[in-house]
């Protein structure tokens, strides 16, 4: 057993798992599936199709134009309806996507074949490319390209593969289900993604309030040479792969444009892996996830869903609103994004749909700044987020960078320490926008 | 006493003497064209023409980086003032207001969400906005708030309106707006197409009463072709084209096209 070390700040939360219990189940084929082409990090995707054509299950709608994308596949049967701008739940403004209209038999496209369910036939190369074709993106949220993932730079050896299954943020339970229902096939995946990128050793990390996925991840290693298990104190953000490198392995990312590879290790969510695995055995690309459909609905549950399919319709399967319903937030309740309507569709980062009712939903007018310091205290980057958030709420963006707010990480426990209830994190990703826009503007004026 | 009175005496004369003499030599030769321009210039350091104030233009004009008529809040009667001190013929400015392309108040457009937070327009737009249309007004009034002439203000119902009268066409909330609804057009174009949505006509009927559909019917209606659709789905005059005819306001069947004269002379009677 790894002996791990504090994270420094973060917080702890009642973890609220009450669908940690429900297996995972099929949601269904939806009325309408509509595939954005901008579903992860990077370069959109470009649409292939046209309306009329009949597509099929795994057939790719969308392809991905450069190096940092990935592309888009139908998730089930039909016809596309129509390639339209839709509203984008996460970029909060409309973009292209491919609108289908499913027939309900879920055919296969002829173009999938069953591959190996031996990872010693396949080299480094292949596993790139496998992921790279099932347009595969880390499952955890963030939807980064994961060939691109495993293909870390050649003077950046790999020493180390985090296989991240904390599941930090409060209500959701798709990564601890998946754990306890598909261990195994967690672990090929997690092996696979070794052998890509050439790391000796892997660690399997997870948090110690879920004890049934450690039991079946601890039977999955057993006997698999360079797998270890890693368990976890509860804490937010340990989740997040800079605060997990540091939790488990005591080395710190360097600030942005530092990543992992700088350290030598690479983070990989558990849906990744499980998703990873189908497509090398398999052969069948990204065209489903598991998401945590929880709060205040009639059943809290876990479902195995179609990418495409509307917020609306994972709500009604969970059994409906269970009292008014005051805020719908796609991701976690600490990271995930409130959406303003639910006839938007489930993406590839899509972890969880959390309810929460009217009189859960913090209402209140924030008051002046007492200068407590415990969102300095908190913040797991080491950061002024007073500082930060004065300057952004004075439209001082240029001294905000200088309290590095590009660093911010968002994870929200500023906000939610705050006494004064004052939108801390709102305030620096304000700033943050304003600072990327500045330089955008500055990168065209030096071009043109 | 006569100690101090004499030591702070001959100090101050001797400092006195040495900055005179300092200011002398080493003394900064400035165009004196420019503490004149700033002299006419409104002095309002609004940035409208991208220079740091007022004074940062002053020196443009001088340097050459900038045309005399560049101050836009002044016009004409600025630019006549700079050109001569500059010594040049004045090129007349042509007087801009902004124009708000969205009417879709909460009377107007439905509300589908409640927003608390942040009291700015970007950090709604971040969100989605809290009303169906994902294209129009935001409605916190960011505007109003960049706006340093007081020139504009937000209706009851919650969409900013612009006293033409007092604009200045410093763009000031033209770069405010997230939504990038507010454009600056010639003062004296005053038919307005007041919808920004890219939205299909029957979509945009279910969020917004005053949405643009694009029927065609003003593209049709129109004698001098200055309407066009762009990308099939937004009506958008050709300002160069139009001559306020006003044939355009009659026919649309859903109102998004708006006559400003037509309002200017109601308000008059």
């Amino acid at each position: 057993m790894l002996r791990t070390r504090a994270l420094s700040g973060g917080v702890h939360l009642d973890d609220r798992k009450i669908s940690s219990g429900k297996p995972v189940e099929f949601a269904g084929i939806p009325p309408e599936i509509v595939l954005f082409m901008s579903q992860h990090t990077g370069a959109p995707a470009k649409p292939v199709v046209k309306a009329g054509d009949h597509v099929l299950a795994g057939q790719v709608v969308g392809e991905a134009q450069s190096f940092v994308s990935a592309s888009v596949h139908a998730s089930t049967s039909g016809t596309v309806k129509a390639v339209e701008d839709r509203y984008h739940p996460i970029l909060a403004k409309p973009s292209t996507a491919v609108v289908i209209e499913p027939d309900g038999k879920g055919e296969i496209w002829e173009g999938i074949a069953p591959g190996s369910d031996d990872i010693s036939t396949l080299s480094p190369e292949d596993i790139v490319k496998i992921a790279r074709n099932a347009g595969l993106v880390g499952l955890g949220g963030a939807a980064f390209p994961t060939a691109v993932k495993l293909s870390p730079p050649k003077d950046k050896p790999i020493d180390v593969y985090l296989l991240n299954g904390a599941e930090c943020e409060p209500y959701l339970t798709c990564d601890a289900r998946l754990m306890v229902e598909e261990a195994d096939e967690i672990v090929f995946g997690f092996r696979a993604m070794m052998k890509a990128v050439g790391a000796p050793r892997g660690i399997v990390c997870i948090e110690d309030n879920k004890p049934e996925a450690i039991m079946a991840m601890e039977r999955a290693i057993s006997g698999k040479s360079g797998i270890e298990l890693c368990i976890l104190k509860t804490r937010y953000p340990q989740g997040g792969e800079k605060q997990l490198i540091q939790v488990v392995l005591g080395r710190e990312v360097p600030p942005p444009p530092g990543l992992p590879f700088d350290v030598g290790v690479v983070v990989s969510n558990v849906g990744t892996a499980y998703s990873l695995a189908k497509a090398i055995r398999t052969g069948m690309p990204l065209v489903d996830r598991v998401v945590t459909v929880t709060g205040a609905v009639g059943s809290p549950s876990n479902f195995r869903v179609l990418l495409g399919t509307p917020v609306s319709f994972l709500i009604e399967k969970a059994g409906g609103y269970t009292g008014e319903p005051g805020k719908v937030i796609m991701g976690g309740p600490m990271m995930g994004i409130s959406l303003p309507r639910t006839d938007v569709p489930v993406l590839k980062g899509t972890t969880g749909i959390v309810v929460m009712t009217k009189d859960e939903v913090n209402l209140d007018k924030p008051l002046p700044c007492i200068r407590c310091g415990r969102c300095v205290d908190s913040c797991p980057l080491r950061l002024l987020p007073v500082w930060i958030a004065a300057y952004s709420d004075r439209g001082m963006y240029e001294e905000a960078e200088k309290y590095r707010a590009l660093d911010c990480c968002e994870c929200g426990v500023c906000a939610y320490r705050c006494p004064s209830r004052r939108p801390l994190v709102q305030s620096i990703r304000l700033a943050k926008q304003a600072i990327m826009e500045e330089r955008r503007a500055r990168a065209q004026k030096v071009s043109g | 006493m006569i100690e101090a009175i004499l030591t702070l005496g001959i100090s101050g004369l001797a400092f006195g003497v040495l900055l005179g003499v300092a200011a002398r030599k080493f003394r900064v030769e400035q165009d004196p064209r420019i503490s004149k321009i700033i002299e006419v210039l409104p002095g309002a350091n609004c940035g409208g023409c991208g220079f740091p104030g007022c004074s940062g233009l002053a020196a443009a004009i001088v340097g050459g980086q900038a045309p005399v008529n560049a101050c836009t809040v002044g016009g004409n009667a600025v630019a006549e003032k700079v050109a001569e001190i500059m010594g040049v013929q004045a090129l007349a400015v042509a007087a801009k207001v902004a124009v708000v392309y969205c009417q879709g108040s909460l009377d107007v457009a439905e509300k589908k969400a409640e927003y608390v937070g942040i009291e700015d327009c970007r950090a709604l737009d971040q969100l989605g906005g809290v009303k169906g249309c994902p294209y129009g007004c935001l409605g916190l009034g960011s505007c109003v708030k960049a706006c340093k002439f007081g020139a504009m203000y937000m209706s009851p119902q919650g969409i900013p309106v612009v006293i033409r009268e007092k604009c200045t066409g410093c763009g000031a909330c033209v770069k405010a707006c997230p939504r990038k609804i507010i454009e600056l057009v010639p003062a004296d174009k005053q038919v307005h197409i007041l919808c920004r949505s890219y939205d299909k006509g029957p979509q945009v009927r279910k969020y917004c009463k005053l949405g643009c559909i694009a029927c065609q019917a003003c593209v049709r209606a129109c004698p001098l072709k200055a309407i066009s659709t762009d990308r099939g789905t937004l009506a958008r005059i050709d300002y160069s084209l139009c001559d306020n005819c006003e044939i355009c306001v009659s026919k649309c069947p859903v109102k998004t096209i708006v006559s400003y004269k037509v309002r200017e002379e109601k308000a008059v009677s």
